[in-house]
């Protein structure tokens, strides 16, 4: 299980980004949430990957700390998804504003050559 | 235990935080009720900030008796929730910080505040996020303040927006996702590999780590400090920095000046943390922060960004890019001056950093004032919904209806000062001597300490040379700058052809010279003043007190 996921933060990571690379505004703004899919996905593999051990705890009861996982991981990743939808949403009109202005959707706003 | 100062340091971010939310309830028709809002907020967020910062010395010894106050949130016990700290360097950033959105706010209220909706908001929230980011104790805690703060000054920097401002925000928005991106790798690593968050906690988790996982420790701490550089502008991660600063407007440009200094402070309250773990490790003649690494890396960096800021500097044609290169040349001067690591730099250090934020603050408002004077004179009549400054060339952007008409910055409204001409030359004499160091102001007592202190150094360096390298580049720059600030004068205030003289009004202007007199105070305060900071440079050195006063809080209540 590792290995897979370990390939699919790298495979997501590297298209990623080859697309933040690219001149044309759209792609960035793919790359960038494909990179931020990688960094989620990092954050919660930092947790420990495990199978069948949620992160509650029985009220009443102490928690065993073999049958739980590290629900910090869980809540941070969470955080950073909600701040990269934010984030990205906010560059999504910042592209559309500049197409509108520059009439390209280069991301220097003029066609290079 | 309830005494009154027991959740002063929350203030600073509440109060921003409430306010914001507030203004936007207020429609966009009752400006004075909005401008009230983020005046009383803004006023009370540097009298707190004053406050903290005093009851850190030894004026009120019976409070936080060894200078560092910790305010564990909801109550809960220190290393498990996040705490908030306030120290010396603390206090001093966050009284820094509500000097300069002070000024700006009163300087937006003249033109730029009406350019476009939301300017208050949003200015409350960078000022939330900036305070926050120097508040807090925990590290996820930094990236979610980081990126509240960036998240305001993308909607500062479109303020007003056109096709240039635009352009550049789509490079600044992309370049600061990415670093965040990197920062929150850094983030997470250092809690897969130690278990905490807490910048308290650290450094003690940190030097008990085994040596495969201090390599993935190195990992986290290289990929935290490359988010942070990216921040403080240090080249190669600064291209985005100088075309930014000179697409915003001039009060939002002033705002942004404290910015990069944001991350000159995370890299040196973590570097100051970690760096107490070698003391924990000295029994094994391992250090965890690898002086050769981390020290001589900024050391190198840094000079490559005053390279880079030289060659920008006397390259750029526009005063606003002169402005923002020299933004880049006192990061590049801290970078390598942290990077020499020698006590006796860091006080001069933090000192260069005041003068420095205020001095350029007030040279990116002035810069707006310099550039209407040069511009085509406005049509008589005055009151046009678009003004120049602002032409879309009818493309509404983010489909934003103006609001009421926006007056033209040179209407006949409002107080305006006498001898615009004359006060706009003293103003940019000042500013020039500020920025380049020349005496006799403030700029030229931080840059004699840092060179006086490097020349002492020298003498029981390891490296000699560093410390001479330090001295030269720091009068290289000086001079540059000087060059590149006289020849663009010359053609600002000696050319008569083609200048209109604009009417500056007390609003504007006002700000200007309110931060380069806190400078001349800075002057001739110049003793009291590297008094404290010598102890606000010596609390740093021993970041024990620190340690132990955050482990200590919450609980038992």
């Amino acid at each position: 299980m590792e290995a897979l996921f370990a390939m699919a933060i790298g495979v997501l990571a590297a298209a990623g980004v080859w697309l933040l690379l690219r001149p044309r505004t759209f792609q960035v703004i793919v790359g960038l949430a494909l990179c931020s899919y990688a960094v989620n996905l990092f954050i919660f593999g930092m947790g420990r990957l495990v199978v069948g051990r949620p992160p509650i705890v029985t009220a009443g009861r102490l928690a065993e700390p073999v049958a739980v996982v590290d629900p910090v991981p869980q809540a941070l990743v969470l955080t950073a998804i909600v701040i990269g939808f934010a984030t990205t949403a906010l560059l999504l009109v910042v592209l559309l504003a500049a197409r509108g202005l520059t009439g390209t959707d280069h991301v220097d706003g003029r066609e290079a050559g | 235990m309830s005494a009154w100062f027991t959740h002063l340091p929350v203030v600073p971010i509440i109060v921003p935080l409430v306010a914001a939310a507030a203004i936007l309830f207020l429609t966009e028709r009752a400006r004075v009720l909005r401008v009230a809002v983020a005046a009383v907020s803004i006023i009370v967020q540097l009298v707190a900030a004053i406050v903290l910062l005093a009851l850190t010395t030894e004026a009120f010894p019976d409070i936080w008796s060894r200078g560092v106050g910790a305010y564990a949130i909801g109550g809960w016990p220190a290393p498990f929730a996040i705490v908030l700290v306030i120290d010396r360097l603390t206090g001093l950033m966050l009284v820094l910080n509500a000097v300069v959105v002070l000024a700006a706010f009163i300087n937006s209220l003249a033109f730029w505040d009406r350019a476009g909706p939301h300017f208050h908001a949003l200015l409350q929230l960078l000022s939330m996020g900036v305070n926050g980011a120097f508040l807090t104790g925990d590290l996820f805690n930094l990236f979610v303040f980081l990126e509240i703060l960036l998240a305001a000054s993308y909607g500062l920097l479109l303020h007003g927006s056109n096709s240039q401002r635009v352009r550049f925000g789509l490079h600044y928005i992309v370049v600061n996702l990415t670093g965040s991106l990197l920062l929150l790798i850094g983030i997470s690593l250092v809690y897969g590999v130690t278990g905490t968050l807490n910048m308290a906690d650290l450094p003690a988790r940190a030097a008990a780590l085994s040596a495969a996982d201090r390599t993935l420790f190195d990992v986290a701490a290289a990929f935290i400090g490359i988010a942070f550089l990216t921040k403080a502008g240090c080249w190669p991660l600064n291209f985005w920095l100088p075309g930014t600063y000179a697409a915003a407007s001039a009060p939002v440009a002033a705002v942004f000046a404290i910015l990069t200094k944001v991350g000159i402070y995370a890299l040196l309250r973590l570097g100051s943390l970690i760096a107490s773990a070698d003391v924990l490790l000295h029994h094994e003649g391992s250090a965890l922060l690898r002086p050769d690494l981390f020290h001589g890396g900024l050391y190198y960096l840094g000079f490559a960004t005053i390279g880079f800021g030289i060659v920008g500097t006397l390259a750029a044609q526009q005063l606003s890019r002169l402005v923002g290169y020299s933004v880049i040349v006192s990061s590049g001067l801290l970078l390598m001056v942290m990077g020499l690591d020698h006590p006796p730099l860091l006080a001069p250090a933090l000192f260069y950093l005041v003068g420095s934020v205020l001095a350029t603050g007030a040279f990116f408002m002035l810069t707006g004032m310099t550039e209407r004077a040069w511009r085509a004179p406005s049509r008589p009549s005055s009151t046009v919904a678009e003004p120049a400054l602002l032409s879309t060339g009818g493309y509404v952007p983010f489909g934003v209806r103006r609001g009421p008409p926006v007056p033209e910055p040179d209407a006949e409204v409002g107080v305006a000062i006498p001898a615009a001409m004359a006060f706009m030359g003293l103003m940019f004499a000042f500013c020039v001597l500020l920025v380049t160091g020349s005496p006799p102001l403030s700029g030229f007592i931080a840059k004699f300490a840092i060179i006086s202190a490097a020349i002492h150094a020298a003498k029981g360096a390891t490296w000699e040379p560093a410390a001479w390298i330090l001295v030269f580049v720091t009068l290289a720059a000086g001079l540059a700058s000087l060059i590149a600030l006289t020849r663009i004068g010359m053609r600002l205030f000696w050319s008569v052809i083609g200048r209109n003289t604009p009417r500056l009004r007390v609003l504007e202007a006002g700000p200007v010279a309110v931060l380069v007199l806190l400078c001349i105070g800075l002057t001739i305060a110049a003793g009291e003043v590297m008094r404290f900071f010598d102890s606000t440079a010596a609390s740093l050195r021993s970041p024990q007190i620190y340690i132990e006063t955050v482990l200590a809080t919450g609980g038992g209540r």
